[in-house]
């Protein structure tokens, strides 16, 4: 097993081969091998190697925004309230005069933080209750569909106004609420996947074998069931932050002074016609990271799904 | 060693009431090598599926290794018995390793000493070491099927349930896979039940055969009568002549047996 | 009819060359020979990025690498033919039988809707189908396999071409059903002097039903002979073929209860096959 750090052509040409080998050694070169053939596919669609570009800088500028910035967003400097864009003020300042630059860069991790925990809490919920429902079938398929059904019924922003409400505002409240409304696709996908594997021939193999259903479940329907999922959470995820910044927008998911990018327009709503960057820079932001998702979301659906020709 | 008596399957009810088999009875003696050979539709990938335990609404009786079977199986049915599917691209998992898909088993049943037992399987059905950490796809149909049989006989069963094993094969892989399947049973002393439509296989590995028609089971003889010629009954006079190529004047005289009430 | 094509697509087919009369050429070849291949390139039903080039590809004297795509589609059709293997991929799942049968007339001759039918069911009788009348009322899904390729046979002989190729066209079929629609092809070939191309990977079944046979593998024709004297093929490979094959007739007692069967001729594939051609 050769690993190359110094870039000389002999150790990347020797790593090379150790990934396009016929032959992988052990389970871990196996999977390294699948992964660069599926990273080949990907990097030769250009428009999801943007998306990936526009996701990677997002999640460089959160973890970085100590040494981009030079406060944290909150100080303010009335004075300079409401300036445009200079070079003092690279994005200008809002109404209390705070550095819209430093706030949009602080805000990256609010965003990534919104849409992380939503990311673990839907997509585990929706994978067990949707394999399970599509595996076993009955009245216990029934029974957890009708309970999707009620979660799905709801208009997402309205529910979760009404559990923001009813928990009171914040961040990790809006996450709740938001993950509350958005599982329910995921597990209806999870049973459709389910549906079509379950009598596939591997399966009664595995029955025939003596595989408990769960073991069948774990490791041999979910992980086929994971890749449509998460496909449909990086295309998700534009409305997911569009229903953070929706509910910040209404003062009910981060709170002041926490710079998330909805609550930014919704305080710079007022001063739209004179001084348009209050508001529209930060919208700018999280239509940049929606794009970002969507094409990144786009080109994983290449590589990744069966069905659209390549497939891993 | 097998013995099953009037077993029935249907499928759906009512009006689309399928009668996949219909009170059939066969027995099949320990280190045997049995065929059921029928077309299309006739039910013998339907009996498999009721023996394995698959399809648990059959009704009659089966009997294997003296323990008469239930609805359910449970673990030590299925270290006896095990199964070859007739497809290899669809039997193996497709996101499994090899390697994953031989320890599944082994991990099922709490065997232990799962590399060396990976290893002697993967030998004896003629794979080399280097194909343990490949993923199905990057296997030919006939390695894939290869490592289907390594995955039946990994628990060591003594009856190996053969659905259509080489019907998706090419015929020189074909003629591997039959050798293999051959020889495996020689050296373990394993009990066949092949189900297949080519009559040809069928002769070439066993001893004796039923076959099916419609659900029934129309004739059993050995394959010394088949090769003398000697079916009795017409439908499997004119299965023979069929399996023997293509006899435009005979074709003339081929009737339709359809399904008695 | 002449065909020549020393050069391949992705070079899946090398080299091909035969000759065709109103005869029944079988083309035999395991997965990957490139027959199906070839098929397909007579008709120029090759897509990007596969290319056909040959020296020369000519039928009924019409050079057909010279022919554009209208032209092509003129012949396809109405004078070169084509059957595939399953019937359910190849017929219209919304449309009835008839309907389909009935356009495929229209698509190549000036002719009135009840013209077509008359035709249509005049076709259906001719495969054979003992109740036309439902069947043209039919719909693809509600007839079995055995049938829809029979329709198909029906469609595609229906402009009533010269030459017809069927990849495969009874693999999916039980053994009985296969003879039957092969009996009603060689009625139908024979009764219009048309000239067939078999394309099949058994063996034993094209030896038996057409008159000469083309051996292919790896892209290459390794071996052409008459049908009747396959027995006598000089090939390795052919000969490695006809052995592996599991014979009623011939066997060993499989010796007792412990004891199996006798171990098939193995083909041995030797990579000079790669590389020679007839």
């Amino acid at each position: 097993m050769s690993s190359s750090t110094a870039v000389t052509p002999n150790s990347s040409r020797r790593l090379k081969a150790w990934l396009l080998s016929d032959s992988p050694e052990s389970v871990f070169h196996a999977r390294c091998q699948r992964f660069y053939l599926g990273w080949r596919a990907f990097s030769t669609n250009p428009i999801a190697m943007i998306g990936l570009l526009i996701i990677v800088s997002l999640v460089l500028i959160a973890a970085f925004a100590p040494l981009l910035t030079q406060g944290n967003g909150t100080e303010q400097h009335l004075s300079d309230r409401l300036s445009a864009p200079s070079g003092d003020y690279w994005f200008g300042t809002d109404e209390l005069g705070r550095d819209i630059y430093e706030r949009i860069v602080w805000g990256a991790r609010i965003t990534l933080y919104i849409v992380g925990l939503v990311g673990i809490l839907v997509v585990p919920i929706g994978l067990v209750i949707g394999t399970v429902a599509g595996y076993v079938g009955g009245w216990v398929d029934n029974v957890l569909m009708r309970f999707t059904d009620i979660f799905l019924a709801f208009p997402r922003l309205i529910l979760a106004l009404a559990f923001v409400s009813a928990l009171g505002p914040g961040i990790e409240n809006a996450v709740l609420a938001i993950a509350l409304t958005t599982w329910s696709p995921y597990a209806r996908l999870a049973r459709a996947e389910t549906i079509s594997i379950r009598n596939s021939e591997y399966i009664m193999a595995a029955r025939l074998q003596g595989a408990s259903g769960l073991r069948i479940i774990y490791g041999h329907i979910a992980p086929l069931c994971i890749s449509s999922v998460i496909i449909r959470l990086t295309l998700d995820m534009a409305g997911i932050i569009l229903t953070a910044a929706g509910l910040g927008f209404l003062g009910l998911g981060a709170q002041p002074p926490l710079p998330e990018w909805g609550a930014m327009i919704s305080t710079g709503r007022q001063y739209l016609l004179d001084q348009w960057w209050v508001a529209t820079i930060p919208g700018i932001a999280i239509f940049v990271v929606s794009l970002g998702f969507n094409l990144l979301g786009d080109g994983l659906r290449d590589v990744l799904d069966p069905k659209s020709g390549s497939g891993a | 060693m097998i013995d099953v008596e009037d077993l029935s399957v249907t499928f759906g009810h009512g009006a689309a009431t399928v009668h996949a088999v219909r009170g059939i009875s066969f027995h099949v003696a320990a280190g045997e090598s049995f065929g059921l050979v029928g077309e299309s539709g006739s039910g013998k990938s339907t009996v498999l599926r009721a023996l394995s335990g698959l399809n648990p609404d059959w009704s009659g009786r089966m009997t294997v290794a003296g323990q008469t079977l239930g609805r359910r199986r449970n673990k030590v049915f299925y270290k006896q018995v095990q199964m070859v599917f007739q497809d290899p691209y669809g039997s193996l998992h497709p996101r499994h390793t090899i390697d994953r898909i031989l320890a599944e088993p082994i991990a099922i049943h709490n065997l232990g000493e799962a590399d060396r037992r990976i290893g002697r399987a993967l030998e004896e059905v003629g794979l080399g070491p280097q194909f343990r950490y490949r993923y199905p796809h990057q296997l030919s149909g006939g390695q894939r099927q290869r490592v289907a049989v390594a995955r039946a006989l990994i628990l060591e069963p003594k009856i190996l349930l053969l659905d259509e094993p080489t019907s998706a094969l090419d015929v020189s892989v074909q003629a591997e896979v039959l050798n293999l399947l051959g020889r495996l049973k020689t050296e373990r002393d394993l009990t066949y039940i092949l189900v297949s439509h080519n009559l040809a296989v069928v002769a070439h590995m066993c001893g004796r055969l039923a076959v099916m028609n419609h659900g029934v089971i129309v004739e059993e003889m050995t394959v010394a009568q088949l090769r003398a010629r000697e079916p009795a009954h017409p439908y499997t006079r004119q299965l023979l002549t069929a399996s023997l190529g293509y006899d435009r004047a005979a074709i003339d005289r081929f009737e339709d047996f359809a399904a008695t009430a | 009819m002449d065909f020549a094509t020393p050069k391949g697509l992705v070079h899946a087919v090398r080299g091909v060359s035969f000759s065709l009369g109103r005869e029944k050429l079988g083309v035999v070849g395991e997965s990957g020979s490139g027959k199906s291949v070839t098929g397909r390139a007579i008709l120029k039903l090759v897509r990007p990025p596969g290319r056909v080039s040959a020296k020369r590809l000519s039928f009924d004297g019409i050079d057909l690498l010279a022919c554009d795509e209208r032209a092509m589609r003129e012949i396809r059709g109405r004078r070169i033919s084509m059957v595939m293997q399953d019937p359910k991929f190849s017929l219209n799942p919304v449309m009835t039988v008839g309907a389909q049968i009935a356009e495929a007339y229209r698509l190549h001759e000036q002719a009135s809707a009840a013209e077509a039918k008359r035709r249509a069911l005049e076709m259906l009788e001719a495969v054979r189908i003992r109740d036309p009348e439902r069947v043209y009322r039919a719909y693809p899904h509600e007839v079995s396999g055995g049938m829809g390729q029979r329709i198909m046979i029906a469609m595609m002989l229906i402009p009533d071409p010269d030459l017809l190729i069927a990849d495969e066209p009874t693999s999916a079929l039980d053994v009985t059903v296969q003879l039957q629609v092969l009996a009603i092809l060689d009625d139908l070939v024979t009764q219009r002097g048309m000239g067939l191309i078999f394309i099949s990977h058994d063996l034993n079944l094209v030896a038996s039903f057409c008159d000469r046979v083309l051996i292919m593998y790896g892209g290459r024709v390794l071996e052409v002979c008459d049908a009747k004297r396959l027995s006598e093929a000089q090939h390795p490979y052919t000969r490695g073929l006809l052995d592996c094959l599991p014979r009623i007739e011939v066997g060993k007692e499989p010796g007792g209860k412990a004891g199996g069967p006798a171990d098939l001729p193995v083909l041995h594939r030797d990579p000079a096959w790669l590389d020679q051609g007839v």
